[in-house]
């Protein structure tokens, strides 16, 4: 693979970012958007490329430094690429996704004033997650892993006179901050405990990493490669908002339509998975740690679906939505499925973003309304929106030979065979979640595209379809997640695609175990209308007819019935209010502690004022011995000679 | 017979007088002046007694030397003395503590 190529890659979107968002007056607004695009898909088509080499022409993979930074102590940072299936599929998955919302963000922002700025910033987006996935060293996946948090907070706080876009981007910075701090613990860990950043050498060092503890607590020893991992999936888990640090993606939905899909539903949430797939070789030796990856992904995946029921706002719900696919995900994780999890990255990539664009074509239509309570009856009105939307939905609920069919159902077969600890609890999550996902997502269909129109006097006066260019994405969207899954399902997860990119320990394997029971995509779609999952789906969907269309007034009934439990729902369970009024205020507490009490009172008042007072008190006494009387100074000087005589004499 | 302890206590009674004289005298920048020539004589008395203890002629010889010393820097203490009267109208010690700066 040539070395040039690679670098293109993430470097094409970097000179349009850069061409866009400093020169973005001089080429104006069709310039930037030409230059974003151009770059985004010529970067799209050298990723295919790539994936082409590795996949028909056989090419090895292609793991080399392309610039060493600095050199300290023996540590090495490097700027590197490791490009194996794995990263290459992430690469073509990133810029395909990337280049569609190039184009849908031409129509959704055509009347911003932003325009530039905001091509400049999903440029430099694409340019950051590239140098995340392609990363062959540690430096280069933290550089990355920052790079994408901080252009996420420039555009959840795109429109930054909202004060809500601006409370939203911070709580998204803060959470992240959590997360990237047990991040850079684990590392560090890494740089400790093998003394080398690069994934190759870590990666080889791991089973010697795993013999080995560390006293964290007098004490208590741990596994060092636990504590490790554990500490990388914080980072993961800030990154891909698993609970408890999910509580950003939700308000993350403040900021445009078209990073809510590339951003916070396709690619950067998915990094934390990306990273977990990838270190691999470190996790298969931790199973406890895999064990706590898993119920974190199993309640992210339940619980967060929960909330997207009680949703009005079409964009929360799918954000909610969001967060429990991500929990799927980090459940395939856990149960050392990472192919599966690569899997149902990618087919829900492509259904997501789908989704999102779809939901921001309507709320264009509707002139920035995004209450779901003031829609219904769309499809009349925006026939393709519905129709690529129902195909997300169908999708996202796992309906047969649609892409997240295939992902979903084998995710559920693979944590019904595991044996880890967690697994039983993780496959009721996962199961019961069928039912959730089908619930919520049918409710959001049926109350924006069917039912009566409930538009207010403004948008039906305003409404308008969209345009092609957000339609064409939202086709291009449509293909993908209807024959993804059928296509590749047997490669990817049963014709071991992944190769030596991921590790999978003797007798963790229940992919493999899987394997024996399968008989290509066609008959897995028949054999799945005789399992749970299926009949889930569907009574999910009947029920969210039921509620939502047939007999509105039983789902208002059944509100009033159980209110408690509602009440907890609307309020997310209480996250951001343990957070705002007891974390906050701890944290702030604490600061204001140390603040007045080791700052001001200890560190200013006692060492730096103290001591200059010291000095000024001492003064004040001893200046009372300049007097001025020469017989004061005589009677000073005999009374010195005096002692010093008589020390003398004394001591000879 | 007189010995060399007496003279060496007498010297040592002139010397304390002296110091005492510059210790307690609050009022006269002259008595100043006067008490340090004591003191000097106190220990021109002391280079004496030892000079004759000794049977050595040196210690007398270095009394003339002290005492030509003694009588410039009583001329100059004078002369600074009436300048400074001059100047203040008054040579009262408790008021001459312009050294405090």
């Amino acid at each position: 693979m040539n070395q040039n190529l690679l670098l293109a890659i993430p470097m094409l979107p970097l000179a349009a970012a850069l061409i866009a968002g400093l020169a973005g007056k001089a080429i104006g607004r069709g310039g930037a958007a030409a230059v974003a695009i151009g770059a985004v898909a010529l970067s799209f088509v050298l990723s295919c490329l790539v994936l082409k080499q590795l996949l028909l022409d056989q090419a090895p993979n292609f793991d080399g430094t392309v610039y060493t930074w600095l050199v300290s102590d023996g540590v090495r940072m490097q700027v590197g690429f490791l490009i194996d299936r794995l990263s290459a599929l992430m690469m073509a998955v990133v810029t395909f996704v990337s280049l569609c919302v190039h184009v849908y963000t031409i129509g959704y922002m055509s009347d911003d004033p932003g325009y530039q700025r905001f091509f400049a910033y999903i440029a430099l987006f694409t340019f950051s997650m590239l140098m995340l996935v392609m990363a062959n060293n540690f430096m280069q996946l933290f550089f990355g892993w920052e790079a994408v948090g901080v252009v996420s907070y420039l555009l959840i706080g795109f429109w930054y006179t909202r004060p809500s876009a601006i409370f939203a981007s911070l709580k998204a910075f803060l959470a992240n901050r959590v997360g990237d701090f047990g991040f850079l613990l684990g590392i560090a860990g890494v740089l400790y405990f093998t003394g080398s950043l690069d994934y190759q050498t870590v990666f080889s060092a791991a089973p010697s990493v795993a013999t080995k503890s560390l006293m964290v607590f007098q004490g208590h020893a741990w596994s060092a490669l636990t504590l490790v991992c554990i500490c990388l999936f914080v980072g993961a888990m800030g990154k891909s908002a698993q609970v408890p640090l999910h509580v950003w993606l939700p308000d993350s939905m403040e900021g445009p339509t078209p990073i809510s899909a590339l951003i916070h539903a396709a690619t950067m949430v998915t990094a934390g998975i990306f990273m977990v797939a990838r270190m691999s070789p470190l996790f298969e030796y931790s199973p406890t740690a895999l064990s706590f990856v898993l119920v974190i992904g199993a309640t992210t995946a339940l619980f967060m679906g929960f909330l997207g029921i009680v949703n009005n706002d079409i964009k929360r719900v799918i954000a909610y939505s969001t967060l429990s696919q991500l929990g799927y995900m980090t459940v395939a994780l856990g149960v050392s499925g990472y192919s599966v999890a690569m899997f149902h990255l990618m087919t829900h990539a492509f259904f997501k973003a789908l989704l999102f664009l779809a939901a921001g074509a309507v709320i264009i239509a509707m002139h920035h309304e995004q209450d779901m309570r003031k829609m219904g009856g769309l499809r009349h009105r925006m026939p393709l929106t519905y129709w690529t939307a129902l195909i997300g939905a169908l999708a996202l609920i796992g309906t047969p030979l649609f892409s997240g069919f295939y992902s979903k159902d084998v995710l559920i077969d693979a944590v019904h065979a595991s044996q880890r600890y967690g697994a039983g609890y993780a496959y009721w999550c996962v199961l019961l979640g069928v039912f959730v996902t089908a619930l919520y997502t049918f409710r959001m269909i049926f109350m924006t595209f069917h039912g009566p129109e409930r538009l207010d006097q403004h948008a039906r006066e305003h409404f308008h379809d969209v345009g092609w260019d957000m339609k064409a994405p939202l086709v291009a969207l449509a293909i993908p997640s209807v024959i993804i899954g059928y296509l590749t399902v047997e490669p990817i997860l049963f014709g071991g695609y992944f190769g030596s990119a991921i590790t999978v320990l003797e007798g963790h394997d229940v992919v493999g175990e899987l394997k024996a029971e399968w008989h290509g995509p066609a008959a897995f779609a028949l054999h799945s209308l005789t399992a749970a999952p299926a009949w889930l789906a569907a009574f999910g969907v009947l029920s969210a007819w039921w509620f939502v269309l047939r007999h509105p007034e039983r789902g208002d009934a059944l509100r009033e019935r159980f209110s408690g439990l509602n009440r907890v729902l609307v309020n997310k369970y209480y996250f951001d209010w343990f957070n705002e009024n007891v974390l906050a205020p701890l944290a702030r507490g604490l600061g204001l502690l140390l603040w007045r009490g080791g700052d001001q009172a200890v560190i200013d008042g006692a060492i730096v004022n103290g001591s200059a007072e010291a000095v000024g008190r001492l003064a004040g006494v001893t200046r009372r011995l300049q007097s001025g009387f020469l017989y004061s100074y005589a009677f000073w000087m005999i009374i010195g000679l005096a002692v010093s005589l008589g020390w003398f004499l004394i001591h000879i | 017979m007189i010995t060399l302890a007496h003279l060496l206590t007498l010297s040592a009674v002139l010397f304390a007088l002296s110091v005492a004289g510059i210790f307690l005298n609050r009022k006269n920048v002259l008595l100043l002046l006067m008490c340090i020539e004591l003191l000097l004589l106190a220990a021109n008395f002391n280079f004496v007694a030892f000079s004759r203890h000794l049977g050595q002629l040196d210690g007398q010889i270095f009394v003339f030397f002290v005492l030509t010393v003694a009588a410039a820097e009583s001329a100059i203490g004078l002369a600074i003395m009436v300048v400074l009267f001059r100047e203040r109208r008054s040579i009262n010690v408790e008021e001459l503590n312009q050294l405090q700066g």
